[in-house]
């Protein structure tokens, strides 16, 4: 009898393992939900970005090289003007410069924080840039136009707005992401790369130079990239003080734009289904790819360079 | 510690519940979506219909004249504010829609303050937004280049203007806004800017011109002197009924013609002597008193 009542226990899933299942299977359901609605995302927006070549018999070759962009209108052969190059080269514009002007600062402002003084680093800078990323993209946008783009006009001629103006108010965007990226990046050289470095009569800066920046080159590199697909993706701010011209960049001060600010400015002025709102899905769909794009970059230079 | 992961998970849970809870409590709604010039208007209408009649609410949204239009014709909206008529709009058909005129409103070219001119010719206007003029001193004015601001392509306001001013050239490709706020803060604060705005968008910190000779006055409007006007649109998706109609009414009554829509800088329809037609074609109309 007394056999039984313990088999029967023994056989009766207990508590901890009823809770294991409900864990496994509530976590399990969230990442069904996640992927879900990635999967879901990418097939709306292929979907409605390809129509514009399969349904409305778009080249992409010209979609993709075309520089007028007046999808509303028919050229003279008919066919209509959705040429994407001016806002694709003016996102990459934008992003690179933004990236470049970034990164010496983020570098610089990083070595400092990790190498040269932590205290100070973690105490005040670390919070300060915490802060920047908490800064809503409106608001560097507002910035932008009311000190940024009448400085540019002042300084290079121009109306103000432009790439330049773009890039100002986005490298400020970026930095802070670009920064603690690379912050990490230093803190994750091994302890005794440095010890070994001094002990061979290196000073602070060689070994900075020579061993901490170059052993972290692929963080540094991940960081960049990251901070260069935010770039990419950002569209209120740059919208604001790029000027929106469907135009290729002749200089940096002329009116430009990106392929974000032309997807928000014209998303509700077309109508679904029509020619000008399907081109627009297409924008939305390289969008889409080209983070996925530094994404892959990212892991290939992660894979390369891990520290073992 | 698994009580309050719970209670992390159900909290939102029952937010989301009781937002819906409540949502059923208030009684009718209607949703009216689309055109950015109008939403103040029928802003301002829905809030005087709440008042007087509890319980009924109007949730107005802005999203453009093409969202109005597109979310009206799927029949997703009960009302779609545009600045267009339906049929001028590729990928709408507009048999199925019944067109509400509420009101006129007159479109103006504006410039920043420091241009010392104070008129325009429609074409001096036409060659300046298709880039053929660039520099004000070729109009009488300084030696400073043009800055033409344009909204986005499809919005309302500037089909308008390049309907009355361009008729048919093709606009210059140039700095491009999505909305009215910007291009007022844009042409205030940039030298030698000229752009277009909805006559009640227009404040100090820009200035009008006159085109051919006549003033950007509601009264010019209404004779069709100055010509660079629309009407603003309420779609619904067939005849009106229910909370619809009675808010069509409510809207096109002498309270708020007179009241709103006059004070918001809009022009009532009914003030309206002259009539234009889709294709363009004024009749002036037999005024009854």
């Amino acid at each position: 009898m007394k056999n039984d009542d313990i088999r029967a226990s023994l056989m009766k899933r207990s508590r901890a393992a009823k809770n294991e299942r409900f864990g496994k299977t509530l976590t399990g359901l969230c990442i069904l939900i996640i992927i879900t609605v990635v999967v879901s995302i990418f097939f709306f927006v292929a979907s409605k970005g390809l129509a514009t070549f399969f349904t409305n018999k778009v080249n992409l070759w010209k979609f993709l090289t075309g520089t007028i962009w007046n999808p509303g209108a028919t050229d003279a052969q008919g066919n209509p003007q959705v040429g994407a190059l001016p806002m694709i080269v003016g996102s990459f514009a934008v992003t690179f410069l933004a990236a470049i002007v970034a990164t010496p600062f983020a570098i610089g402002a990083a070595v400092f924080m990790t190498e040269i003084s932590p205290k100070i680093g973690r105490k005040v800078l670390q919070p300060v840039i915490e802060l920047l990323v908490g800064i809503p993209s409106v608001v560097y946008g507002f910035i932008g136009l009311s000190v940024v783009v009448p400085f540019v006009r002042r300084t290079f001629g121009g109306s103000g707005f432009g790439i330049l103006s773009g890039t100002f108010v986005l490298f400020v965007m970026i930095l802070p992401t670009v920064t603690s990226m690379t912050i990490d990046a230093l803190n994750s050289v091994p302890r005794n790369y440095r010890e070994a470095s001094l002990a061979l009569g290196a000073t602070r800066w060689q070994t900075i130079y020579k061993v901490v920046l170059r052993a972290s080159t692929s963080g540094i590199i991940t960081a960049i990239v990251f901070g260069m697909s935010r770039a990419f993706g950002e569209a209120l701010a740059v919208q604001m003080v790029i000027g929106n011209a469907m135009l290729l960049p002749g200089n940096l001060i002329s009116p430009a734009s990106t392929l974000t600010s032309v997807l928000t400015m014209g998303m509700g002025n077309s109508v679904m289904g029509s020619l000008s709102n399907n081109a627009l899905w297409s924008l939305a769909l390289l969008l889409l790819i080209m983070p996925l794009i530094f994404n892959i970059i990212i892991r290939k230079i992660a894979k390369k360079g891990a520290i073992r | 510690m698994k009580k309050k992961w719970f209670s992390l998970f159900i909290l939102p849970m029952a937010t989301i519940i009781l937002a819906g809870c409540s949502f059923k409590q208030t009684g009718q709604s209607i949703t009216a979506v689309g055109s950015s010039a109008l939403q103040p208007l029928v802003e301002a209408a829905g809030d005087e219909f709440t008042k007087e009649n509890a319980g009924e609410f109007i949730n107005v949204q802005g999203g453009g004249s093409g969202t109005g239009l597109s979310q009206i014709q799927t029949g997703s909206v009960e009302i779609g504010n545009s600045d267009l008529y339906a049929s001028q709009k590729s990928g709408i058909d507009a048999s199925k829609l019944v067109d509400h005129k509420v009101a006129v409103v007159g479109v103006t070219p504006v410039i920043n303050r420091k241009i010392p001119i104070k008129n325009l010719s429609t074409t001096q206007l036409a060659k300046i937004f298709s880039g053929d003029i660039t520099n004000w001193q070729q109009l009488g004015g300084p030696n400073q280049e043009i800055v033409v601001i344009n909204r986005a392509q499809g919005s309302g306001t500037r089909d308008t203007f390049e309907r009355w001013v361009m008729k048919g050239r093709s606009a210059v490709q140039a700095q491009e806004q999505d909305s009215t706020g910007m291009v007022r803060q844009i042409v205030a604060t940039t030298p030698g800017a000229i752009s277009y705005m909805a006559f009640p968008y227009v404040d100090k910190t820009v200035k009008t011109v006159n085109v051919d000779g006549v003033t950007p006055t509601a009264k010019h409007v209404t004779t069709n002197q100055w010509q660079i006007w629309s009407y603003e649109h309420m779609y619904t998706n067939g005849k009106p009924t229910g909370l619809t109609a009675r808010f069509m009414d409510y809207i096109l009554s002498d309270a708020i013609q007179n009241k709103v829509v006059a004070t918001m800088g809009y022009i009532p329809v009914k003030d309206m002597k002259v009539s234009r037609s889709l294709q363009g074609k004024v009749v002036q109309l037999s005024h009854e008193k």
